[in-house]
């Protein structure tokens, strides 16, 4: 299919980029695309102008930052899965990159894209949450704040970015213990059903969810009755609580709740086994 | 009207295109390679894939406009003259493609693919094919067409 | 030159490879007629609605848009063909190619709109303004025959459209009487067929002689040529039709679709070129669908499971419209549904119904997955029930080995069969006690994850077919004969030209192979010709697993008439009688001196030159023929596939798979296997995966690839296969049976078994279809709860 018409501007810098949003209030970034421009070609999306990020250089990046690892927004999933210093010092970020789409996906599709993005389905913004990570987002008139991922995801496909607003970097602490991420779902190439991720840190167990609700969820309850010292098969029971899935060609809201409650279990056992 | 201009199998190409032309269309129509097919509209099958900068990417997913400045490498380039490239020979010696429409995108991904793991096992193989439907051949010959030719590439290199 | 190399049985490689693999193939969307125009075809939103009105001013304002037309602007000869009323008063709807009084289902199309590009055309659809009044819709065949449904086609007050029936024997009396009555129920989920290229027309219009080229992506440009005379009033002799390179069909490219009468028509309003392309999105809802029955089915048995009855009632869903043969579908697995098991009666009854759904028609197998499944299925309820191990009760139940045709109690007459053989060497092949002491070890280790063994022993009927059976037994309108021509050029290259399309099981490679035997030749001397009606025989195209079994020995007919006329010469060159010499080792030798001896290259150059023939022998060295099977073929085999469930998620993954199939003589083994291989994971993909699912409103829910759920390379096992010819055919003299479809027709009732199997511990005993992880989930809580699985 072919997308509606649209005008098409490309972007030097972030400030660039920034400016040229303000052309239309419709305006949309294409990053890598991957998450656009589907929506476009069946016509479910129809911005009057794209935003084209993809060219300004210095948003490509894998850095340490004291006991940080700082991700520029443009970093592809490939070089998100492949970075050895994340597969050290944050490997489920490295891991859950590589479950991301396909392997043309992730020689496309970004980082920053697939989180800006919000879709509640979305793998790498649930392991976000699990994180703590934080993002840098940058403004008009040279303005950044950091936001963090607690508070980015407002709803569903809506994330806490102004129409004029650039992610520019996702910031995301070192992790020592450990961790899983478990995408189930019923292809390889599918969405998840429902995602779990399990994070060790700092002496308890954050747990996540993906495609439970509008947007990647905290496991509160999880979380609760691990603190109060729950093995992970007892607070497992407690994966759904709070959630609002999805009931769709895949899956009804009543399976994906009583699924998520044996696979947080699992990513529990793993991550804390 | 955009100006696109894109290396495609070795060759500098320029056109003025519409914003909205997807690569895809700008290799078939504007340029005449049609061997890049597609097959889908949710960048599911991966019949459009190609290389860029040699990696594998959807056609389908990618406004030409976006491979201003790269090089492109599609179906078209894989041959050297009348010599398969070992990927589309092993595919032919075992049997690897049928009605041939997902073809193109499976020597692709494959292609790709070998670069970044010369050797891989059969799970590896399947797994790297996840980006790309068939529904003739089951999959299983195009996997055996794959490791194949990993084993003569590696041959030929050492 | 001669050979004596033999390509029969040979894993000769394919010659349709090269020009696809480096990407030369014409597939229909890869042309282009200067001055084309593109068409894209506005779609009812709505699965019911009556129209009021169409207004396409919007649309020509749109830059690009050249013009736009509603159904009420075209006059048709005819109808789109339906050639298949099973019964003397079924209920027919003409189906026009635009609708004007309501949208029957979500896709049904409205209108046309045609501009100069691609994306115009599209932005021009977009903004046709078209006045629907929604109807209340009905997309569940047991609901479209209560009182009360929405009725689809308002004139018949009805939705059933006809009753097929069958009996053989005291039906009745039998169950009524059995000690042992096993009763099932299942539903066989809609498939949408998915071949990975989409629907594609292109129409190059001759306005001064009339004349039109159509290049579509069919299965069948024989059959639609009549179709589309028929429809449009363009005359057979004025209209050619191309099948160019073809990507996959598995029955959604035989079809006469509305695209195609459109194409031809605006080509003829406007007199410009031109060209449609389905989007993916489209395919979903304008491409037939497949399957989508509800079954009741029974055996009547003793107590020790010996099987004395059969009888199954069928509703089958027929969609909107009566497409091409989409009421003999579930006909052709009329005579199946006792699969190759013996039996005193039979009783088959098969209600097609309409609904507000895309039409369904032949996917892959047609009519004998859905049949077989029932059977093979059934079969393990009966052994359930009796106390048997599923391979006894299979064993014990056989038509015993047979070369002589014989009669079923389904009412076929089978070609030859020895099922016992295929379960031997499938057993051979599975090791089933190894994976049975593992599936025994799970259960005692009460494993979350569970593993299953299924096997379907399954016979099929394919072929199509004897012209006088399908016409006069089955009430199909068309023949199934097929024709050939093989032309030999002076310089010993030979052209074998068949009424076949072959678009993508190696037709090309298995037919040069058979003529380069017949003619003594090297097989990449002979080129094939097919799916162009002005250079093709008018034959009957490529569906059903005809291909081999019909197809090839018209190729092996006519090359033997070339060999007649050919021997003539050599004999005459010879200056012997023609008594006096033999063909052996690839030519014409004299008896007792084979080193004197004429070539089918030499004889062509000497019939070309007609320097020298024989008295009464006219020039030129070519031979057609037509072969009319007397009866269809009756491929059969034994399927075993163990799977692992994960019982607290439901996910099922196959293990292990083995498939054994008789289909006669193999001509190709490396294509055959191809065929069973890709058959398998189409069937695995119907068992696990895909369901095309209708809302409430009649809107399609799985309409794209990422809903619509097709497997891919790391969601399918490797697939085992044997392939043992015990049985060759004696519908054919070259003893072949088909095999386009047998592995979708076997697997998935082996792999529905195999999960039921799994949970047997667990109080399973039934699945539905697709076996999702939510539905094994489902049945397993259900299955605890006692609420379920006492089917």
């Amino acid at each position: 299919m072919i997308p509606a018409p649209f005008e098409y501007e490309r972007a030097e810098s972030i400030d660039h980029a920034i400016e040229l949003l303000g052309g239309a209030d419709d305006a949309k970034i294409l990053a890598g695309g991957h998450s656009l421009l589907p929506l476009m070609k069946t016509r479910l999306a129809q911005p009057s102008l794209l935003v084209d990020i993809a060219r300004i250089g210095d948003l490509s990046y894998i850095r340490e930052d004291s006991d940080v690892i700082a991700i520029g927004a443009l970093t592809r999933h490939h070089d998100v899965a492949n970075s050895e210093l994340l597969q050290q010092a944050a490997p489920i970020v490295a891991d859950t990159a590589q479950k991301v789409g396909d392997p043309q996906v992730r020689h496309m599709g970004t980082i920053g894209g697939s989180i800006a993005h919000a879709d509640p389905a979305g793998d790498m913004g649930t392991v976000m949450l699990a994180l703590g990570a934080e993002f840098v987002v940058r403004g008009a008139g040279g303005a950044v704040r950091t936001v963090a991922a607690a508070d980015f995801f407002k709803g569903l496909f809506h994330a806490d970015l102004a129409q004029n607003e650039v992610l520019a970097e996702i910031r995301v602490p070192k992790t020592t213990g450990g961790w899983s991420y478990i995408k189930f779902h019923r292809r390889a190439i599918d969405w998840a059903m429902v995602g779990v991720a399990a994070v060790q840190r700092n002496g308890s167990a954050s747990v996540a969810l993906t495609n439970m609700g509008e947007t990647p969820l905290r496991a509160a309850g999880v979380e609760e009755a691990l603190a109060g010292g729950a093995d992970p098969a007892t607070a497992s029971a407690r994966a759904d609580e709070g959630t609002a899935p999805p009931s769709d060609a895949f899956a009804s809201a009543e399976y994906r709740k009583e699924v998520s409650k044996v696979l947080v279990r699992r990513a529990l056992e793993e991550a804390l086994g | 009207m955009t100006n696109v201009s894109v290396t495609v199998n070795g060759q500098s190409r320029e056109a003025d295109v519409e914003p909205r032309t997807l690569l895809v269309y700008f290799l078939r129509e504007n340029l005449g390679l049609t061997g890049t097919n597609v097959g889908c509209d949710t960048s599911t099958c991966g019949s459009c894939t190609v290389l860029l900068d040699g990696e594998s990417v959807k056609s389908c997913t990618l406004l030409a406009a976006q491979a201003e400045g790269h090089e492109v490498t599609t179906i078209e380039a894989m041959a050297d003259g009348d010599t398969m490239h070992p990927i589309q020979d092993a595919f032919h010696r075992n049997h690897g493609l049928q009605c041939g429409y997902c073809t193109p995108g499976m020597v692709m991904a494959a292609a790709s693919y070998l670069q970044e793991n010369p050797s891989p096992t059969e799970e590896e193989v399947r797994e790297a094919l996840e980006g790309n439907l068939c529904r003739c051949t089951g999959y299983q010959n195009i996997v055996t067409s794959i490791l194949d030719a990993a084993g003569s590439m590696s041959g030929a290199k050492a | 030159m001669a050979t004596t190399e033999k390509y029969v049985g040979q894993p000769v490689l394919r010659k349709e490879d090269p020009e696809l693999l480096t990407g030369r193939g014409r597939y229909t969307d890869d042309l282009s007629v200067t001055g084309m125009l593109w068409m894209s075809v506005v779609r009812s939103p709505f699965a019911h609605a009556r129209i009021k009105g169409v207004d396409v001013s919007k649309a020509l304002e749109v830059p690009g848009v050249v013009a736009a037309f509603a159904g009420s602007d075209f006059e048709w000869a005819g109808p789109l063909l339906m050639a298949w009323p099973v019964t003397d008063d079924l209920k027919n709807a003409p189906h026009m190619p635009l609708t004007t009084d309501k949208a029957r289902y979500q896709g049904d199309g409205v209108a046309v709109v045609l501009a100069e590009s691609r994306g115009a055309a599209m932005d021009g659809a977009e903004v046709v303004d078209v006045d629907y009044d929604p109807l209340p819709a009905v997309t569940d065949v047991e609901v479209a025959t209560e009182h009360g449904a929405p009725i689809v086609h308002d004139d018949f007050g009805t939705n059933e459209s006809y009753t097929w029936s069958l009996t053989n024997g005291k039906v009745d009396e039998v169950f009524a009487n059995a000690p042992v009555v096993v009763r099932e129920r299942y539903r066989i989920q809609r498939q949408v067929p998915n071949a990975i290229e989409p629907r594609a027309i292109l129409v190059e219009p001759n306005a001064a002689s009339g004349h039109f080229t159509m290049w579509s992506s069919t299965q069948i440009p024989h059959v639609l040529r009549t179709a589309m005379a028929l429809a449009t009033g363009i005359p057979e002799s004025k209209l050619r039709i191309v099948a160019p390179r073809v990507g996959g069909g598995f029955g959604s490219k035989l079809q006469v679709y509305p695209e195609e009468a459109l194409a031809l028509a605006v080509a003829k309003k406007l007199g410009r070129p031109i060209k449609w392309v389905e989007t993916r999105s489209e395919n979903y809802v304008a491409t037939h669908h497949g399957r989508d029955q509800l079954q009741e089915m029974e055996i009547a048995a003793d107590e020790d499971g010996k099987i004395l009855g059969y009888r199954a009632n069928i509703l089958a869903n027929m969609g909107a419209y009566l497409r091409i043969i989409a009421p003999g579908t579930p006909v052709l697995g009329g005579f199946l549904y006792c699969g190759a098991y013996m039996g005193e009666a039979y009783h088959v009854s098969i209600t097609g119904v309409y609904t507000n759904t895309t039409p369904v028609d032949a996917y892959r197998g047609a009519g004998r997955p859905e049949s077989t499944q029932a059977i093979e299925r059934a079969m393990d309820a009966l052994a359930r029930r009796v106390g048997k191990d599923v391979v006894e009760i299979r064993r014990m139940n056989f038509m015993p080995p047979f070369t002589e045709a014989t009669q079923s109690i389904g009412g076929l007459m089978i070609d030859s069969g020895n099922y016992p053989a295929t379960l031997d060497a499938a057993l051979e092949m599975f090791d089933l006690e190894q994976m049975r002491k593992e599936q025994q070890a799970r259960r005692d280790a009460k494993d979350v994850r569970q593993i299953g063994i299924g096997f379907s022993t399954y016979l099929e009927n394919c072929g199509w077919g004897p012209s006088k059976v399908i016409g006069n037994v089955l009430q199909y309108a068309g023949g199934g004969w097929e024709a050939a021509t093989v032309r030999c050029h002076p310089t010993g290259k030979v052209v074998v030209i068949t009424g076949a399309t072959p678009h993508g099981q190696g037709g090309e490679t298995v037919y040069a192979q058979v003529a380069a035997d017949e003619l003594g030749l090297k097989v990449e001397d002979v080129e094939v010709l097919f799916g162009d009606t002005d250079i093709s025989p008018n034959g009957w195209d490529t569906y059903g697993s005809r291909g081999a079994a019909v197809g090839t020995p018209a190729i092996a007919q006519a090359a033997a008439r070339v060999r007649e006329k050919a021997r003539k010469i050599a004999a005459h060159e010879l200056e012997v009688p023609e008594n006096e010499v033999e063909w052996k080792d690839g030519a014409f030798r004299l008896r007792g001196a084979p080193d004197v001896a004429r070539t089918i290259p030499e004889t062509a150059f000497a019939a070309w030159r007609a320097h020298n023939l024989p008295s009464g022998v006219e020039p030129g060295l070519e031979g057609s023929a037509f072969f009319d099977p007397e009866n269809l073929v009756f491929p059969f085999g034994a399927h075993i596939c163990a799977v692992e469930v994960d019982t607290e998620t439901g996910k099922v993954d196959v293990l292990k798979y083995v498939a054994v199939d008789d289909i006669g003589t193999v001509l190709n083994p490396m294509l055959a296997e191809g065929q069973v291989i890709g058959g398998v994971v189409q069937g695995i993909a119907e068992a696990l995966y895909e369901e095309a699912v209708y809302d409430d409103e009649g809107n399609l829910v799985s309409s794209t690839m990422t809903t619509y759920a097709i497997p891919g390379a790391p969601d399918v096992p490797s697939i085992d296969v044997g392939m043992p010819t015990s049985t060759p055919s004696t519908t054919n003299e070259l003893g072949i049976k088909g095999v386009g479809e047998t592995g979708t027709i076997a697997s998935p009732p082996a792999v529905l078994n195999a999960v039921v199997d799994a949970l047997t511990p667990l109080g399973v005993t039934q699945i539905d279809r697709p076996a999702t992880p939510e539905t094994v989930w489902r049945a397993i809580r259900d299955a605890r709860n006692g609420t379920g699985g006492a089917a």
